[in-house]
C-alpha cells in the first residue's frame, strides 16, 4: 500500500497540505483530480521527495520517478538520448519501445527544439517511465498533448501494470483510471466525486 | 558570406587608405611609417630564420600561459562554487590579481622564475580570473529544475556534470577563452618587453623602439595582431567541434 499520513506542508504562513492522509493501491492508475492551486503539486512533490513535509509521513514502494510539470528535457541531447540517458547500459535498445509508447517513433534523432509543445511533453513522459522505479508521479502529463491521442497513450500505460499517480483535468482522461481521488484547497483536502 | 568578405576587405583598405595619407602627411618615417615600408620591412623579416624562431617562441609561451590559466581557472571555478569555505579563501586572491597591473606582475614574477618562463606566468595570471569568473557564472547559472530532474532521474554525480553541467557552461567558458586569449597576447607580449626574453617578439619590439626601427615596430604588431587572429579562429574552431561533440 502506498501511503500518506497526516501530512502538513507550510510555506511561509500559508498550509498548503493540512494532516493530510491518503492510501493507494500498489497497482495501476490512479487519478488525481481538483483545480489548479489546490495543492496537487505538492502533494506530488512530497511523496517524490522533493519537499520535505512539516509533519507527518509517507510510505512508499522502492524509487519513486517524478514527471514534472515542466518537461526540462535537455536542449543538446536528442529524443533517443534522453532515453537512453535514463536506461540501464544493458536496456538501451528499449528505447525505441518507449519512444513508440508516446508515439515519438521517427523522431529519435529530434532534438527539443525541434519538437513541437506536444511531442516534448510526449518524450518528458517516455523517459519518466523509461527510468523505472516503484512508483511513478506524473504531474499533468498530457498538457499540450491532444485528446485522442492522450487517450491511445494511456490505455497503452494501463498495461504496464505499474503504480501511477497521475495528475489532470479532463473527464475523458480520468475516466481511463483505475480509481480517481477528488481533491480541493488549498489546504488540500479529499472532496466527494461530482454528480454526473 | 561574400557580402561580409566584401564588407570586411572594404574596412581593410579604408583604414590602408587612411593609414598611407597620415603617414605622407607626417613625412617622418621613424614616427609613423607608411604601409609599403612597413610591408617591406615584414618581407625583409620573414626571409630570415630567427623571424620563424621567434615566432614559435612566442607562440609557445603565450599558448602555455593561455592552457595553464584556463586550466587554474576553470578548476578554481568549481572548487569556488563547489565550497564555500574555498570561496572565502580563494575569491579575494583572485580578485587580487585581477586588479594587479601587467607590469607589476611581470616585474615581480621576474624576481621568482627564468625570464623565459615570465611571460607564461603573467599570461596564465591575465587568463586564469577571466576563465574563472565567466566558468563560476556559468555553474551558478545552470538551470536548478534541471539539476533537480537529474536527481529524479538519478543520474549521479558524474553524469550530472556530463549531461547537464559541461552544456550549461560551455557557452560561458567560450566566451570567458575568447576574452582571455586577446588578455593572454597584449599581457604575454609586454611582458617579454619587460623580461626581454632570449626570442621573443617582445624583445623584437623593445629593441625596435630602443633604436627608433618604427618600421619594424609596425611589422612586429602586425605579427602579434595576425597571431592573434589566428589563435583566435583557432580557438573558435575548438569550442564549436566540442560543442558538437556534446550534441552528436
Amino acid at each position: 500500500m502506498i501511503s500518506v499520513q497526516n501530512i502538513t506542508v507550510r510555506f511561509g504562513e500559508k498550509e498548503v497540505l493540512h494532516h493530510f492522509s491518503l492510501q493507494l493501491p500498489e497497482r495501476g492508475i490512479v487519478g488525481l483530480s481538483g483545480p489548479s492551486g489546490c495543492g496537487k503539486t505538492t502533494l506530488l512533490r512530497v511523496l517524490a521527495g522533493l519537499q520535505r513535509p512539516d509533519e507527518g509521513t509517507a510510505v512508499l514502494p522502492g524509487p519513486v520517478t517524478m514527471l514534472f510539470q515542466e518537461d526540462r528535457l535537455l536542449p543538446w541531447r536528442t529524443a533517443e538520448e534522453h532515453l537512453t540517458d535514463v536506461l540501464p547500459r544493458g536496456r538501451r535498445q528499449e528505447a525505441a519501445h518507449w519512444l513508440a509508447l508516446v508515439e515519438l517513433t521517427g523522431e529519435e534523432h529530434a532534438r527539443p527544439a525541434q519538437l513541437s509543445g506536444g511531442m516534448r511533453r510526449r518524450l518528458a513522459l517516455a523517459r519518466a517511465l523509461a527510468c523505472g522505479g516503484g512508483l511513478f508521479l506524473l504531474d499533468e502529463p498530457f498538457t499540450g498533448v491532444d485528446r485522442d491521442r492522450a487517450k491511445r497513450i494511456l490505455t497503452r500505460m494501463r498495461e504496464l501494470s505499474v503504480p501511477i499517480l497521475l495528475s489532470g483535468h479532463e473527464p475523458e482522461l480520468l475516466a481511463l483510471c483505475q480509481s480517481v481521488v477528488w481533491l480541493d484547497g488549498p489546504p488540500l483536502r479529499l472532496v466527494p466525486p461530482p454528480a454526473p | 558570406m561574400r557580402d561580409k568578405t566584401i564588407r570586411v576587405l572594404a574596412a581593410l583598405l579604408f583604414w590602408l587608405a587612411v593609414w598611407a595619407f597620415a603617414a605622407w602627411r607626417v613625412n617622418a618615417e621613424f614616427l609613423l611609417p607608411g604601409p609599403r615600408k612597413v610591408a617591406e620591412t615584414l618581407a625583409a623579416l620573414g626571409a630570415t630564420a630567427s623571424f620563424w624562431q621567434t615566432i614559435l617562441a612566442s607562440l609557445l609561451r603565450i599558448f602555455a600561459g593561455m592552457l595553464l590559466g584556463t586550466l587554474l581557472g576553470a578548476l578554481l571555478a568549481v572548487l569556488t562554487t563547489a565550497w564555500d569555505w574555498a570561496d572565502a579563501i580563494l575569491t579575494p586572491a583572485i580578485r587580487v590579481i585581477r586588479a594587479i597591473p601587467v607590469a607589476s606582475f611581470s616585474l615581480l614574477v621576474l624576481l621568482w622564475v627564468y625570464t623565459n618562463r615570465v611571460p607564461v606566468a603573467v599570461s596564465a595570471l591575465m587568463v586564469l580570473p577571466v576563465v574563472w569568473g565567466n566558468v563560476s557564472q556559468g555553474i551558478r547559472q545552470t538551470d536548478p529544475l534541471l539539476l533537480e530532474a537529474a536527481k529524479v532521474y538519478r543520474f549521479g554525480r558524474w553524469k550530472t556534470v556530463k549531461l547537464v553541467y559541461i552544456p550549461s557552461v560551455l557557452p560561458y567558458f567560450a566566451s570567458g577563452c575568447h576574452t582571455a586569449l586577446g588578455l593572454a597576447w597584449k599581457a604575454g607580449v609586454a611582458a617579454e618587453v619587460l623580461c626581454i626574453p632570449k626570442q621573443a617578439i617582445g624583445t623584437q619590439v623593445y629593441y625596435s623602439k630602443y633604436y627608433l626601427e618604427t618600421p619594424e615596430l609596425f611589422a612586429w604588431t602586425l605579427v602579434v595582431l595576425a597571431l592573434s587572429f589566428l589563435m583566435e579562429r583557432g580557438l573558435a574552431a575548438l569550442l564549436l567541434r566540442l560543442k558538437g561533440g556534446d550534441k552528436g
